[in-house]
């Protein structure tokens, strides 16, 4: 596509952001547009559900330390913003974006960067129930917790619950998380570990309710209760669902691409089309010796992910793939948790540091077979980079 | 001027974190290819602490999101971080490692009014 005299990035977050980054700088000189239907220039979400919420003083207006980008930077990157605009389709015969207000943009190279948005539950629309993936959510919510709220529910204990319990319970609310399985986590740390993520909201002072579902809530305007399928009720002031997200591929459904719990690609991003790629939470890559394919919902995936579609892009096939070792972090309750590699159901844990039982912090490593797949670090920052290292370097069990 | 350690105690590869007192943030310092280092230990793109990075020569790599900098400027060399960390003197007196906590303003940070126990 060394050609391409337009190239259209559609998400103006982390992942559309690195990857128009990726294209300046392995020479793309073309004219580059950035479409994102928030009004923000791109910025970053981890804080939102941590520092965000707990910090002191006015957010103020601007995006302030959230900022991905600056203005010397965005000179350089020489993009055209069309921000507070949708993407409402694509057609990929004509080379076609269709946005809001009927307006089409022609273009050449195509970069979908449009990202995850919450799961909701089918509750009725109260005031002071709320979902957290911007920073406009995070403005009312914060808002609201500094408002007088003293009890908050937060449904779903995955790592965004908990760290919304969390940052309740640093601002004085009674905070309880309601989670629907057995114990949070088990997909992503086995039941072992999950478990000893779990005593981490006792520890903060939250209460953590498992095997419950919500059957509703309680209100009329505003929420004044949780209703739980065992037939509890909860008071609440404030209620936060955090279910899990879903990738936004709804404006690419009749473009002809395949889309599967996000856009399928190739190992480097590259969709059916060469002039089509996609990266972050929106994508869903191969992965090359297995039969499975992978999406990934990290930050640090987003990021990566840029550069190498762009390179792919550019060259016009799959020159390079995405094989970074999987990696996230989350903060709770003053905890700092890191996790990466490719766990699987069945590999086993070792404690290889510090003890889980006495509360503090500790290193733990999944092995298969002797092979270790993936580590697990609270509060140990510097023997989990250790880890993450030689994990990245090791060869992994076939087919991970 | 702050004591460190003992040079012997800062083999070479390892880092140590110092609480510079109140009105001054937190300093790492490195032993790393024959030399000491000092910079500012949080780094400049989240809360996270330098002296629990990846040495790497003359870089440290973050251990939160891997940001790379060089520890005799104090510039990352790539994203996530954008901003300098400060860097800071160091010195060695009869086997006494020392740090000069920098009072001068690093391009792009805010400035602080020079606090006053850091130049003693
Ligand atoms: C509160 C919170 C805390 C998090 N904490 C962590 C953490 O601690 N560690 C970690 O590893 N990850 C964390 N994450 C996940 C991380 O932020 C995501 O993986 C990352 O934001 C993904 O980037 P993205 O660019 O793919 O998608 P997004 O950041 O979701 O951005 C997609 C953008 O596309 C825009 N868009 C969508 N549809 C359209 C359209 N049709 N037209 C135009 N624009 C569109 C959206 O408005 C959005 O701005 C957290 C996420 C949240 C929300
Ligand atoms: S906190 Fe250091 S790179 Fe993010």
């Amino acid at each position: 596509m060394t050609a391409a005299r337009t190239v259209t990035v559609v998400g103006a977050s982390l992942a559309g952001l690195h990857a128009a980054r990726g294209l300046r700088t392995q020479g793309y000189d073309g004219r580059l547009v950035v479409v994102g239907e928030e009004h923000h220039r791109p910025y970053d979400r981890p804080p939102l559900s941590k520092e965000f919420l707990t910090g002191d003083g006015d957010p103020g207006e601007g995006l302030g330390p959230l900022a991905l980008t600056d203005p010397e930077e965005e000179a350089e990157l020489d993009a055209e913003w069309l921000l507070g605009v949708r993407a409402e389709a694509l057609d990929t015969a004509a080379g076609e974006i269709r946005l809001t207000g009927g307006r089409a943009l022609r273009t050449d190279g195509v970069v979908i960067a449009t990202g995850a948005t919450p799961r909701t539950l089918p509750l009725p629309p109260l005031d002071g129930v709320h979902t957290l993936r911007t920073l406009d959510d995070a403005l009312r919510l914060r808002a609201e917790l500094r408002a007088g709220a003293e009890r908050a529910v937060v449904i779903g204990a995955g790592f965004i619950g908990a760290e919304v319990a969390s940052s309740c319970a640093t601002l004085g609310l009674d905070v309880t998380v309601v989670e629907a399985a057995p114990l949070p986590l088990v997909p992503h740390l086995g039941e072992e570990m999950a478990r000893v993520c779990a005593g981490l909201h006792t520890r903060g002072g939250a209460t953590l309710l498992c095997g419950t579902g919500v059957a509703g809530l309680r209100g009329a305007g505003r929420v004044t209760g949780v209703e739980l399928a065992d037939g509890r009720v909860l008071p609440a002031d404030v209620v936060v669902v955090g279910v899990g997200v879903r990738p936004v591929t709804e404006w690419l459904e009749g473009s002809g691409l395949a889309l599967d719990d996000g856009v399928r690609c190739d190992a480097g991003c590259v969709t059916a089309l060469p002039n089509v790629v996609a990266v972050g939470d929106v994508a869903r890559l191969d992965r090359p010796g297995s039969a499975r394919t992978v999406r990934a919902e990290h930050w640090t995936s987003g990021m990566l992910q840029g550069d190498v579609a762009a390179r792919n892009l550019l060259a016009g096939s799959t020159v390079e793939r995405f094989d970074a070792l999987p990696y996230f972090w989350s903060d709770q309750y003053g905890a700092r948790i890191q996790y990466a590699g490719r766990r699987e159901s069945g590999d086993t844990v070792r404690i290889v540091e510090g003890d889980p039982a006495e509360g503090g912090g500790f290193l733990a490593v999944y092995e298969r077979n002797g092979i270790p797949t993936a580590a697990l670090g609270v509060d140990r920052p510097r023997p989990f980079m250790r880890l993450r290292r030689e994990l990245a370097r090791a060869p992994q069990p076939a087919g991970r | 001027m702050i004591p460190v350690c003992r040079i012997e105690d800062l083999p070479e590869g390892e880092s140590v974190r110092i609480e510079a007192g109140d009105a001054t943030a937190p300093i790492a310092v490195f032993h790393t290819d024959g030399a000491f280092y000092a910079i500012d230990d949080t780094c400049s793109h989240q809360d996270a602490s330098l002296s629990d990075g990846w040495l790497e020569g003359c870089y440290v790599e973050c251990p939160l999101h891997a940001a790379l900098f060089d520890l005799r400027s104090g510039e990352p060399t790539c994203l996530p971080a954008r901003k300098p960390v400060r860097t800071h003197a160091v010195t060695v007196v009869d086997g006494m490692l020392y740090v000069h906590p920098a009072t001068q303003i690093v391009p792009g940070q805010p400035v602080h009014a020079a606090p006053e126990e850091a130049v003693a």
